[in-house]
């Protein structure tokens, strides 16, 4: 189906200037987390049960860290743009929705940086 | 706000609750319910960077009653989102959205997540004696 004209194809925008852009990256975050959770369900069960020291130590391996942190902040970037949809959709009040949609991008940038330096001081044994 | 006497579009209580609409306010609010739940993955990783007690005392929040009802809940929100968010990544290609398709893969999506649900918690060690 060819609707769209030449130069808005060449711009990549869609109507609202900037809707695409979020809608194409809930998709691909959305295909990067289906292993990804696949892997960390795999990963909880298989560490239930297990005390600090052989947490710390599943933590400490490079691609448990890698896997763990990118899920982390696969998912906040996806739940942060899941969550300016649902603020856009519910709060009419612009102030209020404004300042939902900066706190909740504020609280996923601030987890993401903590949990990934966490990650971090654990690799390289802090 | 001047909305005058103009007719509004059908709202919720208008229709009749059919399972694709209810799995799609599902998919929502375990949506939102993994954004909040994303503080306690945080949190349960920086209790392990930090020390054997911080370690002690998330892992004794998670394995007491409300822990395990969070955890339990977190549990199926993030595997039904999952489940579900595939159906809504095959929609995104242009297939199954006949309206018969919608509603079985809907009722397999749901029973698909309930059961992966239990294995996995079950399988973590969850539900029999309790304190996962």
């Amino acid at each position: 189906m060819k609707y769209r004209s030449p130069l808005s194809v060449a711009r990549g925008l869609g109507s609202s200037n900037d809707g695409l852009g979020h809608w194409w990256v809930q998709r691909l975050t959305a295909l990067g987390l289906v292993p990804l959770v696949l892997w960390f369900v795999v990963s909880i069960i298989s560490l239930s049960g297990q005390n600090h020291q052989q947490v710390v130590v599943w933590m400490q391996s490079p691609h448990h860290s890698i896997l763990l942190g990118l899920f982390l902040v696969t998912g906040l970037y996806h739940a942060n743009l899941g969550l300016q949809a649902i603020f856009e959709d519910y709060i009419q009040a612009r102030w209020l929705q404004l300042s939902a949609r900066i706190g909740a991008s504020f609280a996923a940038i601030l987890l993401g940086f903590t949990g990934v330096f966490s990650l971090i001081g654990l690799a390289f044994g802090g | 706000m001047p909305m005058n006497e103009r007719p509004l579009s059908p709202h919720l209580q208008i229709y009749k609750l059919e399972l694709p609409m209810v799995l799609s306010g599902l998919h929502r609010i375990t949506g939102i319910a993994l954004s909040v739940g994303s503080i306690l993955l945080v949190a349960w990783v920086v209790s392990a960077a930090h020390s054997a007690e911080a370690f002690a005392s998330m892992s004794g929040f998670l394995g007491g009653f409300i822990g395990q009802f969070v955890l339990f809940g977190w549990a199926f929100s993030l595997i039904y989102h999952s489940v579900n968010g595939v159906r809504h990544l095959i929609w995104d290609t242009g297939r199954l959205l006949e309206i018969d398709e919608i509603h079985r893969s809907g009722k397999i999506v749901l029973a698909l997540s309930v059961v992966l649900t239990l294995i996995a918690w079950l399988l973590a060690g969850g539900f029999p004696g309790g304190g996962a």
